[in-house]
């Protein structure tokens, strides 16, 4: 039953999802328990599939026995990087789901249960696309979370969350075709889809690795990634999907979509052509560390502009994508860079989600979206403030949360790799970190509970885009009292809380856990401590 | 900068980019394309072990059922995953009951196609012509193995025979036919026939989709001849589904959603 | 001219093609106004790339990628292989990549996975024109102009 593990980590949300399918639109009431189960089996078996992989190295599970020849059938492949992200979605998906729990007092609509089969086939897709050794494979499972995503944005019932997932979809699609196209190239100069064939291939023939057809298969999927991650000059579609999607679909999607498409970046780079091809380009490398400098520094300024709190966190993911695809590009000796991407992935996935979680808090129970109606949180809800302090010190990067020491390992792979512009961009888009949350903390301690009805007292079309099932209530009983919001929300912005510490803490365990899929000399891992 | 001029940007340099990808590529119709028959130098690519050796493991003569249903079942299973997905995120988008009366419901109104004598000649083709397509889907499902067709194709033309009911009549003919209960039900049901396909092989110790273990269930002589009922299996799973999906889809968009009227 | 034709595009002429209609197709995806239109350059974009992959697996005089004859399928094999267009000379070594009957059949592989993205491409267009209708329903237009427009003043609004 242990091999089969990676397998099931897919199988049980995707049977959760049919299973609400069957019975979820007759009895509303069991979507939820149906849900929560399914994602509880997925965490066991990632964690039971990682641990193998972190114990006895990577490993390949054959879905349907088709070994010999390598390529015939599709792979499943954990390593030690994967099965880390691997945990890491499930605890996303755990924490988002309980999130998704409504006070008893509202009442469901026709819509839960699609939401939900939308919410466990997202993580799905995102399970899939983690775990797959298959580059069309990969395709495929980016198809099924892009439209579930599409879906889960426009579920909501503002006037432009349509409009938005209007043009998320134009983009996902873009890229999502551009990728099919590089892999397509690549099979016409490969004559395979297995990633560890195709990468054979290209360390022992020469001749094909260095054709124009490969450089362009790569120049493809890099930039299909890119625009499903939202890199910078490609970002356009982040903003607005992520901040007017209902705050259930968003806690999801926002933590985990663009980071693991960060994941399949380094995957193609690391598995599918390897560092050394890639690398082996002069030039690649400077010009994606610039673009990356030039996307931390525009995703910080444009996130100093915004007045809601949703939105500025869309910024401020357009900026850690920068951190991302800027460390794996470093090419420092020592692959720090690569390491601290890989860090930052996980570190990233929890800070968002935790933040997320507060404003998903903040807009759900209270009305509020604007940095501005913060007034007073600190006191009247502590546990909630807890959480937020949490993750906007692990945003700034204040030791010991996971965001000092990710940013920590990039700093080094930018020191080693010789790009000092980088690093100032780290260091400044801390600094602008700080100033925007430390300007948040002092509204919510010093500042005044605004007036009853000061945000929503003109028209509230515009931010209405709540929560994806109580059409229209919520946000016209303006003002509501700010206390505590149900434990049932408090209970993942704790635990995403102390997931950032805790990341933070174990960082030298998880660090060396990744660096084992990096194939580094020995003296480089035992110099870690 | 105006859309046209940023358009033109872009479509010249990603042109110029594939456009050099292509300089070296493979003369076309060429049998000993990379793609067609490995690397030169390496070992002889997937497709050419498809041709020479599936038949032999699978006993189906259609490669491409073969490959698409057994080899490559993974594949196959989250293609329908995408069409449940997407007809569910089109009803997370348009559905709505709230807003309409649901009291008007009920089978005392005479839809169009079953006995409205204005409708006679439309009404009467739509009744000969609906069950012979059905029927010619069923045959495209389940000779999926010898020719052209399979799961995708033969779903494609039941939902379609639905549609032709709902364009023929009003989309109450058709849901009166084929109702949201049985469309949701039989979309969920379709992908689980295909999952539990690849479940029982792992209760029984193989891999997922591991068809050949299904003989000791299928009594079949061999595994081989396991693969191809399951994959038949398979196909009628997918069939269900996209049969589903594609009627909803076509119900949901047609009536924005309220299934009401539409048209 | 005519050097050009022959020499660079007639090898790869199906190539050309998909090159041209994706490019039509990213044109008036982002240079177009109308959502609808927006939506058939996506179509005819993911459509090229499906020309591309089907030109992949073609090979000349070979046939769909069903067997035929499958009952005596490898003695048909053998009896075609002296008679195949590519038999190695009889001096010659025999060379690594055997020839084979396989060449009278089409890549197979290509087939199967743009029967994928044909079903992703359906799937994705569904839930666009689902999008669009709800669009129209909430702003009365499609034009992407007035739509921002219009969208913008909601915002001014509030």
């Amino acid at each position: 039953m242990l091999e089969q593990l990676p397998a099931l980590i897919l199988l049980a949300p995707l049977f959760g999802a049919l299973l609400i399918g069957l019975i979820g639109l007759h009895d509303r009431r069991a979507c939820f328990p149906i849900a929560f189960t399914a994602l509880i089996i997925s965490l066991a078996s990632a964690i039971g599939a990682a641990m193998r992989a972190f114990t006895g190295g990577a490993y390949n599970y054959f879905i349907g026995g088709w070994e010999e020849p390598l390529g015939i059938g599709i792979v499943l492949r954990v390593d030690a990087l994967n099965g880390l992200l691997l945990i890491a979605i499930a605890v996303v998906a755990v924490l988002a789901v309980i999130f998704t729990i409504r006070p008893s007092s509202e009442k469901d609509t026709d819509k839960t249960a699609y939401f939900y089969i939308l919410f466990l086939l997202l993580c799905v897709g995102l399970f899939g696309i983690t775990i797959t050794g298959d580059a069309f494979n990969l395709f495929v499972l980016i198809e099924v979370s892009a439209l579930t995503s599409y879906g889960l944005v426009a579920i909501g019932t503002s006037r432009r969350c349509k409009m938005a997932a209007f043009h998320y979809l134009l983009m996902g699609t873009v890229g999502a075709s551009f990728y099919l196209l590089g892999v397509g190239y690549l099979y016409l100069k490969t004559g395979s889809l297995n990633m560890q064939d195709i990468n054979t291939i290209l360390t022992t023939n020469a001749t094909v690795a260095q054709s124009p057809a490969i450089v362009t298969a790569f120049i493809l999927i890099l930039v299909g990634i890119w625009i499903k991650m939202a890199f910078f000059p490609l970002y356009g579609w982040l903003p607005n999907a992520y901040s007017y999607s209902p705050s259930g679909s968003s806690c999801l999607l926002a933590p985990l979509m663009t980071k693991v498409s960060v994941y399949v970046m380094i995957r193609v780079m690391l598995s599918l052509f390897g560092l050394e091809w890639v690398f082996g380009h002069p030039g690649w490398s400077d010009l994606v560390v610039w673009l990356a400098v030039i996307a931390i520094l525009a995703g910080s300024i444009m996130a100093l502009a915004q007045r809601e709190i949703k939105r500025m966190l869309c910024y401020l993911i357009v900026a850690e994508i920068g951190y991302m695809v800027g460390g794996a590009w470093l090419n420092d000796p020592n692959l720090w860079g690569l390491t601290g991407a890989s860090y930052h992935i996980l570190a990233d996935a929890m800070m968002t989600l935790c933040l997320f979680l507060f404003a998903g808090i903040l807009f759900k129970y209270h009305g509020v979206s604007e940095i501005g109606d913060l007034g007073g949180m600190f006191k009247k809800m502590p546990i909630t403030s807890i959480g937020f302090i949490v993750g906007a010190l692990a945003m700034i990067g204040v030791p010991p949360t996971c965001g000092f020491f990710s940013k920590f390992y990039l700093i080094r792979g930018g020191i080693e790799g010789g790009h000092p512009e980088y690093v100032a961009a780290l260091l400044i888009s801390s600094l602008v970190n700080a100033v925007l949350f430390f300007r948040i903390f002092e509204i919510a301690y010093f500042g005044k509970n605004p007036a009853a009805g000061h945000s929503h007292d003109h028209g509230h079309d515009d931010h209405d885009s709540h929560d994806h099932d109580d059409p229209g209530d919520a946000v016209t009983t303006a003002a509501r009292p700010m206390r505590e919001a149900p434990v049932y929300a408090l209970i993942p912005l704790l635990a995403a809380a102390a997931l950032i510490i805790l990341v933070g803490i174990f960082n030298g365990q998880i660090i060396e856990l990744i660096r084992l899929t990096f194939e580094i000399p020995a003296t480089v891992v035992s110099n870690l401590r | 900068m105006s859309p046209k001029i940023f358009a033109s940007i872009a479509v010249v340099i990603t042109g110029i980019v594939l456009l050099y990808g292509i300089s070296d590529f493979p003369t076309f119709g060429d049998p000993r394309s990379p793609a067609n028959s490995g690397v030169e130098g390496g070992a002889p690519s997937t497709s050419l072990y498809y041709i020479n050796e599936s038949y032999g493991v699978t006993k189906v003569p259609n490669l491409v059922t073969s490959v698409l249903a057994d080899y490559r079942g993974y594949d196959t299973m989250f293609e329908t995953v995408v069409v449940l997905a997407a007809g569910m995120a089109i009803f997370a988008i348009l559905r709505s009951t709230t807003k309409d009366d649901e009291t008007v419901a009920g089978p005392a109104r005479k839809s169009s196609i079953d006995g409205d004598h204005n409708r006679i000649i439309v009404g009467m083709t739509c009744r000969l012509a609906v069950p012979v397509v059905q029927i010619f889907a069923l045959y495209v499902v389940a000779h999926g193995h010898y020719s052209p067709g399979g799961g995708f194709q033969g779903g494609v033309m039941l939902g379609a025979s639905f549609i032709l009911i709902a364009l023929a009549g009003n989309l109450d003919d058709a849901l009166g036919r084929f109702s949201e209960k049985s469309y949701m039900a039989l979309a969920s049901l379709g992908i689980i026939i295909y999952a539990g396909f690849g479940v029982v092989p792992q209760v029984l110790g193989k891999n997922f989709l591991d068809f050949g273990v299904l003989q000791k269930i299928l009594l079949t002589d061999g595994p081989e001849m396991a693969r191809s009922h399951s994959m038949l299996g398979v196909e009628i799973g997918v069939a269900l589904t996209v049969m589903s999906i594609m009627f909803a889809i076509f119900a949901n968009l047609s009536s924005r959603g309220t299934l009401k009227g539409g048209l | 001219m005519v050097d050009f034709l022959l020499n660079t595009v007639k090898p790869h002429f199906n190539f050309w093609v998909y090159v041209i209609l994706m490019m039509i197709g990213l044109w008036s995806l982002i240079a177009k106004n109308n959502l609808i239109k927006k939506m058939m350059g996506l179509a005819i974009f993911q459509t090229a790339i499906i020309l591309f992959y089907v030109s992949l697996g073609v090979k000349d005089g070979a046939t769909i990628p069903v067997l035929e004859s499958y009952g005596d399928y490898a003695e048909k094999a053998e009896k075609a292989e002296p008679a195949g267009p590519e038999v190695a000379p009889p001096d010659a070594t025999p060379a690594p990549v055997v020839v084979n009957p396989a060449d009278t059949y089409a890549n197979p592989v290509p087939h199967v996975l743009m029967l994928t993205a044909i079903v992703v491409g359906v799937a994705t267009l569904g839930v666009a024109l689902a999008l669009c209708e709800m669009i129209y329903k909430e702003f009365d237009t499609l034009e992407e102009d007035e739509l921002l427009r219009k969208i913008k003043a909601l915002h001014d609004d509030a």
